[in-house]
């Protein structure tokens, strides 16, 4: 065990910590748009748009994180016509790329997640938002949405934790996050298991404070 | 005696049958099998190359049994000392940052690093000499290095991760280039035809095979780099305790050479003899 190397890395990769910190946070924000969208859509009576938002969380549940990653970073890439487009401007970043697959993975899993809280809120609490004469679009944003929250919230920091791991593979689209830059010093070193370790343990640490946080959110928003 | 014993029993002693086998005369050969025409794989997986031939040619002088096994380049060195294979063979170039993990034997052939860009690119033209030795300096390398400096400024450079093309742009020998590291080879090249790369450095073999295999206008550009962080020529790793497989391979190396079997090797593979 070099435990010199260990303490020596430290530095390093708390700094490739903001990056994977930047990461999740930017597909969480964007991640719940889509999946707060979605899990209206989902909600919808109308059949193609329920069968549209019921796709979209299959397909980008049912797939792989890498995979959709390599889709959207190497894939899209191959395409000539795809670079000729405005888009490219975004797409050529692997930073874009990582966040776009991010987000729109973890929006299909918040979806299904805020879908299933607003099923489960008890029609009591709507009906006596009618009774008292509230119309109801202010019924859906003022009691609806903040029940549904307060209800995913322990699903939703699971997915936040999952999210966090999920970071990772950015290293593999080039990126130097906490996994990058591990990868990085061990190229130099040949040590993966001093490094390894250094890095789960601030992984470990994430985990800790994003589970703590949900712990506090949820006693602060208990009924 | 319990049957739960018993089992335990059986299985311990299955393992100790296990672990004689491993400690046969085998010898374990790992290659990456993704870095042509050095090793790669044929479209049935089947490992094939400059190396898995030259591994082979290389066993029946040493008069071993040889297996050749799959690694992924950046967990290479780590694998070797962990024991999962006893030898690398991969496009390894010796240089002084790995000698300080593992040995390497004599170099069987000559790397030639080489940057390349899309046809039509601003970097194309560089007036440099063809070839620098790192190793040497000279006021032709400073002028050469001053170029590229001024070329590369601000550009990005995709190279492999874990390569002597990763450690010359880090090195600050060309100033701040702005360096993308892949896990292989293929990466690097697709991302240098989808225009993400301003330029990547890798062997000058590995663009002109890509540039061959999928038609892009792959074109090399600057000078053929060789000694410094380049190192000296592509060796067999080996483990620094293992003294007598590292004097095995060397008079192996060393017949195979005189017979004319390398350079009959890289003739076949590269289209030049680049067996050193």
């Amino acid at each position: 065990m070099d435990i010199n190397l260990m303490i020596t890395s430290i530095p390093k990769l708390l700094d490739a910590t903001i990056i994977t910190l930047k990461l999740l946070s930017l597909s969480l924000f964007f991640g719940l748009f889509i999946g707060l969208l979605f899990a209206i859509l989902r909600l919808s009576k109308n059949k193609i748009i329920n069968k549209f938002a019921y796709g979209y969380s299959y397909v980008f549940r049912g797939t792989p994180l890498l995979v959709q990653i390599f889709i959207i970073y190497f894939g899209l890439g191959q395409i000539e016509y795809f670079r000729s487009t405005f888009l490219w401007v975004v797409f050529k970043e692997p930073y874009w790329c990582a966040i776009i697959a991010f987000a729109l993975n973890t929006g299909a899993y918040t979806s299904e997640i805020l879908r299933s809280a607003f099923q489960t809120i008890k029609p009591g609490i709507v009906e006596a938002g009618k009774s008292l004469g509230i119309p109801n679009k202010i019924i859906f944003y003022k009691i609806q949405i903040p029940v549904a929250i307060r209800q995913s919230l322990p699903a939703y920091g699971n997915e936040i934790i999952l999210m966090m791991k999920g970071t990772s593979l950015a290293s593999t689209v080039t990126l130097m996050d906490l996994t990058g830059v591990a990868k990085y010093i061990i190229s130099t070193t040949f040590k993966p298991i001093e490094v390894f370790i250094v890095a789960g343990g601030i992984y470990l640490f994430m985990t800790f404070c994003i589970h703590n946080l949900i712990k506090f959110l949820e006693r602060k928003y208990s009924y | 005696m319990s049957i739960f014993k018993k089992t335990i029993f059986s299985v311990l002693a299955s393992l100790l049958i296990i672990g004689n086998v491993y400690a046969s005369d085998k010898i374990k050969i790992g290659t990456e099998g993704a870095y042509p025409p050095w090793n790669s794989k044929d479209a049935s997986g089947k490992l094939i190359g400059f190396e898995v031939e030259l591994a082979w040619s290389l066993c029946r002088y040493m008069g071993k049994q040889c297996e050749i096994v799959e690694q992924d380049w950046d967990g290479m060195i780590p694998a070797l000392i962990m024991r999962k294979f006893d030898a690398i063979m991969a496009g390894m170039s010796i240089t002084a940052e790995r000698q300080k993990a593992i040995s390497f034997s004599q170099g069987y052939a000559d790397e030639v690093a080489q940057l390349a860009v899309m046809k039509g690119s601003s970097l194309e033209g560089m007036d440099t000499p063809s070839g620098i030795n790192l190793s040497l300096g000279g006021s032709d390398v400073n002028k050469a290095l001053k170029t590229l400096t001024g070329a590369l400024a601000g550009k990005t450079v995709c190279v492999q991760t874990a390569t002597i093309h990763q450690n010359f742009l880090d090195s600050g020998d060309v100033g701040k280039v702005n360096v993308r590291t892949y896990k292989t080879q293929d990466e690097v090249n697709l991302d240098l035809a989808a225009g993400r790369c301003d330029a990547a450095l890798a062997a000058a073999v590995a663009f002109t095979d890509y540039a061959d295999k999928s038609g892009k206008p792959v074109v090399l550009v600057g000078p053929t780099f060789s000694g410094g962080a380049f190192g000296n020529g592509v060796g067999v790793g080996i483990r620094q305790d293992d003294t007598e497989l590292l004097k095995a391979f060397n008079r192996a190396i060393d017949k195979a050479r005189k017979n004319g079997d390398i350079s009959r090797i890289a003739t076949k593979w590269f289209g030049f003899d680049a067996s050193m």
